[in-house]
């Protein structure tokens, strides 16, 4: 046989090994989370606030903490919704193609969508010490907010490109403005909007870094956005640093309960843009 | 509309004028290069060098990108060009449950096998002891996190790659290795750089995931089975002593001014090449 033949088996062999190694990460993490988290799941667990002496392994669930974390990425969603709807209209409609501040527009939101959350967090602790706010749940959403903006803008942005030029022409010619065209437009970017959502969402949630800063913890339901405020991952994250093993097992449910929220957010994300394309024109 | 878009453009700005700010108070007493290649850390007596952790992060990062990319590339080619596409369709939502899954759960992860794992079993082979909390274990549970972003770039650059190249190389009796080798990866070779790019940076910023296992002993690592302490990891343990010392505060905010200058810079450059690419095979 020729070397190129003997090459390619050998290469085909290794492709199929890494994507191999991939699967097993995937199975080992997604395992893993699983058999430790199950046993210690319980309904307790979800339903009840941090009882007396909870983090010596005493009773008590984690409702705060989900109660916590559903409040900020709720409040941040929509927030986020607000600002960057009108930021991908304006650039996709209101600005021509060659537009330079459709460009650098683009391009801020791209390195923005790179900068980590912890920088994030430490620019929002620095501008609440500013305004003399403590940590509180005011603080996570702002810095949530900041971080999902260009996750948003730009996924939305990706469908919002592909609207064919034709179709925007189509409405102008039937004597539409420009913000009677930007209802057509999101018909078309409704799976966009969709999925952009549910992205946004799975990071929210399991972002931690961006409100250690800023929301602090509690045990209790925040009463007011000047509350402090405990969120899903951070109370992982301050059971497992715990020495006592009931404790860290609480973390392992936890750490479960955040993967299983993750895992129906992306086959939600599936199913709804297969579902919302038929309204699509290509 | 338009004073949310130019808003927009400004917040980088904002904050980075936000952070050095901040930091600018440590900088006035010392100088830039004494802070960033200072190796005392002492917060007590007002000593700040940065070296261990600048170092600690670029270590970490530039082991998890060693690892993930052979991974990332073998796996893209065998999904782009050499399988049937059920297989894309079931690795796929593979790719996108791990990019969506939250760092604290890699983290979990990292200490619950990784870090068992290298203690055990890989670390009594080359060393005495080691605690397994490690360079090695940041490096591997990084590249797990940055193997999905690097994975759907790249199959993104390859599909950008025109389909007649392809043909005429396979007319001439290529084997699909020698198309991928000699046309695809030729020709996407700036996107790839790009995207390693990219994935740098995210490595680079990753908070949590590498707190949970690296270690965090101030000093430079010298192996991979030393505890390193990366520049993240510093900010999330500290923050809440911050405002009790002197200049700590200010210390804290320049390291994430630090981080924030770097991956400003990475990012910025690989998303100028990832759209030069797009342009130069759009035509």
């Amino acid at each position: 046989m020729k070397f190129k033949f003997i090459e390619e088996k050998i290469v085909n062999l290794l492709m199929i090994l890494a994507t191999l190694i991939v699967f097993g990460f995937f199975a080992s993490i997604i395992w893993t989370i699983a058999k430790t988290g199950f046993p210690s799941l319980t309904w307790e667990m979800i339903s009840r606030l941090p009882g007396g002496g909870f983090y010596l392994g005493k009773e008590g669930g984690i409702l705060n903490a989900i109660i916590g974390s559903l409040m900020i990425v709720f409040a941040s969603t929509v927030l986020g919704l607000i600002i960057s709807i009108p930021v991908v209209f304006y650039i996709n409609v209101y600005l021509k193609k060659t537009s330079r501040l459709a460009y650098f527009t683009r391009l801020s939101f791209d390195v923005l969508f790179g900068i980590p959350s912890i920088v994030y967090g430490a620019f929002a602790f620095t501008i609440m010490i500013f305004f003399g706010l403590k940590t509180s749940l005011l603080g996570g959403i702002i810095v949530i907010t900041l971080l999902i903006i260009p996750i948003f803008v730009r996924s939305m942005d990706e469908v919002a490109k592909s609207v064919s030029k034709e179709l925007l022409d189509a409405t102008y010619s039937l004597g539409a403005t420009k913000l009677e065209t930007c209802k057509v437009v999101i018909r078309q970017i409704a799976p966009g909007i969709a999925t952009a959502t549910l992205l946004s969402i799975g990071r929210a949630i399991g972002d931690a870094a961006g409100v250690l800063f800023t929301a602090g913890f509690t045990d209790n339901i925040p009463g007011s956005p000047n509350d402090p405020v405990a969120t899903l991952p951070l109370s992982v994250f301050f059971q497992l640093s715990s020495p006592i093993p009931e404790v860290r097992e609480r973390a392992y449910a936890a750490a479960l309960l955040l993967t299983i929220i993750v895992l129906i957010l992306s086959i939600a994300g599936r199913l709804i843009t297969r579902r919302f394309s038929k309204n699509r024109i290509k | 509309m338009r004073i949310l878009t130019i808003f927009s453009l400004f917040a980088l700005l904002i904050i980075g004028a936000g952070l050095y700010f901040k930091s600018s108070a440590i900088l006035n007493e010392n100088n830039l290069w004494s802070l960033i290649s200072g190796k005392e850390w002492s917060p007590l007596s007002g000593q700040f060098g940065f070296r261990p952790f600048i170092l600690g992060s670029i270590y970490v990062t530039v082991l998890s990108v060693i690892i993930a990319l052979p991974i990332s590339l073998l796996t893209a080619l065998f999904l782009t060009e050499n399988t049937k596409p059920w297989v894309t369709k079931i690795v796929f939502p593979v790719l996108d449950i791990l990019a969506g899954i939250p760092s604290v759960v890699y983290g979990l992860w990292g200490t619950l096998i990784i870090v068992p794992w290298i203690a055990d079993s890989l670390g009594p082979r080359f060393v005495d002891y080691t605690s397994g909390y490690t360079l090695l274990a940041g490096g591997i549970v990084l590249s797990v996190m940055i193997i999905p972003l690097l994975v759907s770039l790249f199959i993104e650059i390859f599909s950008t790659v025109p389909k007649d190249f392809k043909d005429a190389s396979a007319s001439l009796g290529a084997t699909r290795w020698q198309t991928s080798r000699l046309v695809v990866l030729r020709k996407a070779s700036p996107g790839i750089i790009a995207a390693v790019v990219l994935s740098i940076s995210k490595a680079f910023g990753e908070t949590l995931a590498v707190l949970m296992v690296c270690g965090n002993m101030v000093g430079i690592p010298h192996s991979l089975f030393d505890s390193a302490y990366p520049l993240p990891a510093l900010i999330a343990n500290n923050y809440g002593e911050m405002l009790s010392l002197p200049m700590y505060e200010s210390a804290l905010m320049f390291a994430a001014l630090v981080m924030f200058a770097i991956i400003f810079v990475f990012n910025a450059v690989s998303r100028i090449l990832l759209q030069k690419v797009e342009q130069k095979f759009k035509l």
